[in-house]
């Protein structure tokens, strides 16, 4: 193999979710400029994999994350349970971050049990596996602000080396208390892809994509609509989402300042039925 | 079920524990079967229980071009770069294949946590981040990953895994797939965790923290021990056919069953089994020694030890290194990676320090003291919360590449 070779990644199902944006048909309508946000906008999501009393108690990254896997997952029309996930933030739960740090200042032998298990990193992940029934690989990642494009070339490595498709969810969530005053996230902004290794009838898009050294810096975005929530910590999602909404047009994400992924959209033919 | 991997050549290794920096400090208390973990006296109220503490990490000064990193979890990863010469085989790797071609994977629980700890016990006035203590690149999960690929002079894909107490076993899954597809030629995998207050007394409020030294797989066990840990392997493809060690396979699964206690019937941890041998290439009976997961608490260890009494040949010896480091949480994959390699390349098949009298649910696998023995090829679970769940394989040279 060379440092060139170039890989190919199907695109199924397509999700995300923002207040001013909650689901993928608005946002897409917004990004392509023939649609506006919603006003007022959204209250969080309730998704339905948790169950009632789940869903009220479940962490904002919880909520957020398991909206938008259900979403993508539905619209590839897969089975949830047959496909692995790569769940990826930047921040993980602010939220429960502030909570466990104040509490940890002040009264440390008072920590929740729950709010401590909702801190790991991979605590929507844990939900979406137990909620779906699903006993398939799962994964949380970060990589800072490049962490929807880490998120991306995992899933998409992931599904190629083992041929089958694959969940990514990517989610962050606002910076709450005296976090806020270092770490820059404002609202929510989720949003998900069902990935798959070929060509199919559920096919809504396709990219070759390979990693390309040298500098790189983020695309810059095109709608209002992306523009008015680029204050979140997932914001290096934003230019792939208004590429498939857009249906056309490559693009690079930084992975660092000296690495990027690299996506050119690819004609894809149906395979004969 | 996967299909069978070329092994993946571990060009170097290293850990660094309570037990002392580097692989020999590990491997002499392993030989010994000597607990390293020591009476808590992490923070300003220290709970009443045992912490596997590396010593000399408030002493550790991070080189100036890299001083903004500064946190106990990058100063550790920095004392376990230092390890069995592992920095200057990443630079060799370097000069091999470029800066670009080189995979930086990382895994970690908790990351430089620590350090907005410490900011939120020193607000000033208006409620921010005390001066010296606001670097964002710190008070992220990313800061571990990060801190090491800009220390390693490194260029390629960099990315943290944080799935609790597997994430440093499953770097190894994401290299390999890396490596596979020719996306680098090699990859530093592994993770650092250190001791702070939300493992201290997040475990304490799930009432999983023994008073004690743990003892895992004793039927007297009452929960664990919290290590900290640094680990670090160069990951390659073998292609000048000189490997010593080797990645022979992996398996990746969740429980779906509940956030913080493991499947009644291990049904996660017996898929992730299924997957790493049929990756192998092998079966149960081709393994000649099991790093358990084994932290001692009451879950777990039932679990694990059913699992291993209705999978494996009683020749098999199966053996908890918790007792000697702690459960160093998301560095427990790479430190138990280690261990394993160390059993490997010396022969010997280490014990489970601190336990007494096994439980009644462990078959005959499950040994107590350490003996000497060959290992060619060795298995070590992570299972984490969320359901989360990794087995890794790794053997000697000897299972060369397929062509």
């Amino acid at each position: 193999m060379t440092a060139a070779s170039t890989h190919v990644l199907y695109v199924e199902g397509v999700a995300f979710w923002a207040p001013t944006l909650p689901g993928w048909p608005i946002a897409r309508a917004a990004f392509r400029g023939d649609g506006e946000p919603v006003d007022p906008p959204a209250r969080r999501p309730a998704p339905e994999v948790l169950v009632a009393a789940e869903r009220r108690r479940a962490p904002d990254t919880v909520a957020l994350a398991l909206e938008v896997a259900a979403a993508a997952v539905k619209a590839a029309g897969r089975q949830a349970s047959e496909l692995p996930s790569i769940f990826t933030s930047a921040h993980g739960d602010l939220g429960v971050n502030d909570y466990m740090c104040r509490t940890l200042a002040t009264q440390p032998t008072q920590i929740s049990p729950t709010r401590f298990h909702n801190a790991v990193h991979n605590a929507a992940a844990g939900y979406w596996t137990i909620g779906t029934g699903c006993r398939e690989a799962s994964s949380a990642l970060t990589a800072f602000d490049a962490s929807f494009a880490a998120g991306l070339l995992e899933a998409a490595t992931q599904c190629e080396a083992d041929r089958r498709p694959v969940l990514l969810v990517a989610f962050d969530v606002e910076a709450t208390g005296p976090l806020a005053t270092v770490t820059v996230s404002r609202g929510l902004v989720a949003g998900a892809l069902v990935l798959a290794p070929g060509p199919s009838e559920r096919t809504v898009a396709a990219f070759e994509w390979q990693l390309a050294p040298g500098p790189s810096v983020r695309a810059p975005l095109r709608s209002a609509a992306a523009q008015a929530i680029a204050g979140n910590a997932m914001a290096d999602a934003l230019p792939f989402f208004e590429a498939l909404a857009r249906e056309g047009g490559a693009v690079a994400m930084p992975l660092s300042e000296k690495l990027a992924l690299a996506l050119v959209p690819r004609r894809f033919e149906l395979p004969p039925s | 079920m996967p299909l069978q991997i070329d092994p993946i050549q571990i060009t170097a290794y290293t850990a660094t524990t309570a037990a002392g920096v580097g692989n020999a400090a590990l491997l002499g208390a392993l030989r010994t079967n000597r607990s390293a973990l020591t009476a808590n006296d992490f923070g300003h109220e220290p709970l009443p229980t045992w912490i596997g503490r590396v010593a000399g990490v408030e002493s550790v000064s991070l080189p100036m071009p890299l001083a903004g990193w500064d946190c106990r979890n990058n100063c550790l990863a920095w004392l376990g770069l230092g390890g069995d010469g592992f920095i200057d085989a990443v630079h060799a790797a370097r000069e091999r294949h470029g800066a670009a071609r080189v995979a930086v994977v990382l895994g970690t629980s908790t990351s430089s946590i620590g350090a907005t700890e410490d900011a939120y016990r020193g607000l000033d006035a208006d409620g921010r981040f005390p001066a010296g203590n606001r670097n964002p690149l710190v008070h992220t999960p990313h800061s571990l990953a990060n801190f090491v690929q800009t220390a390693l002079a490194l260029e390629g894909p960099c990315v943290t895994v944080s799935t609790a107490c597997s994430s440093s076993a499953k770097v190894f899954a994401a290299a390999e797939r890396m490596l596979r597809l020719g996306l680098v030629d090699a990859a530093v995998v592994g993770g650092v965790d250190t001791l702070c207050g939300s493992v201290l007394f997040g475990f304490n409020a799930l009432q999983l923290v023994s008073s004690q030294p743990c003892r895992p797989f004793d039927a007297d066990r009452d929960g664990i021990s919290i290590g900290e840990a640094a680990g670090f392997a160069l990951l390659e493809r073998d292609t000048a056919g000189d490997g010593r060690v080797f990645l022979l396979g992996y398996g990746e699964s969740s429980d779906a069953h509940h956030m913080s206690t493991p499947h009644p019937q291990g049904l996660g941890a017996e898929r992730a089994l299924d997957d790493a041998l049929a990756r192998a290439g092998i079966d149960a009976a081709a393994v000649d020694h099991i790093n358990l997961h084994g932290t001692a608490s009451m879950k777990n260890d039932e679990v694990e030890a059913a699992l291993v009494a209705r999978r494996f040949p009683v020749t098999t010896h199966a053996a908890s290194t918790k007792g000697i480091t702690g459960h160093t949480l998301g560095a427990a994959g790479i430190v138990e990676a280690a261990a394993s390699l160390l059993a490997i390349e010396h022969g010997l098949r280490p014990g489970t320090a601190n336990t007494r009298t096994l439980d009644a649910a462990c078959g005959g696998q499950v040994r107590i003291e350490p003996a000497a023995g060959d290992v060619g090829v060795a298995l070590s679970n992570s299972f984490g919360f969320g359901g989360n769940n990794c087995v890794l394989v790794f053997g000697r040279a000897g299972a060369p590449p397929r062509p």
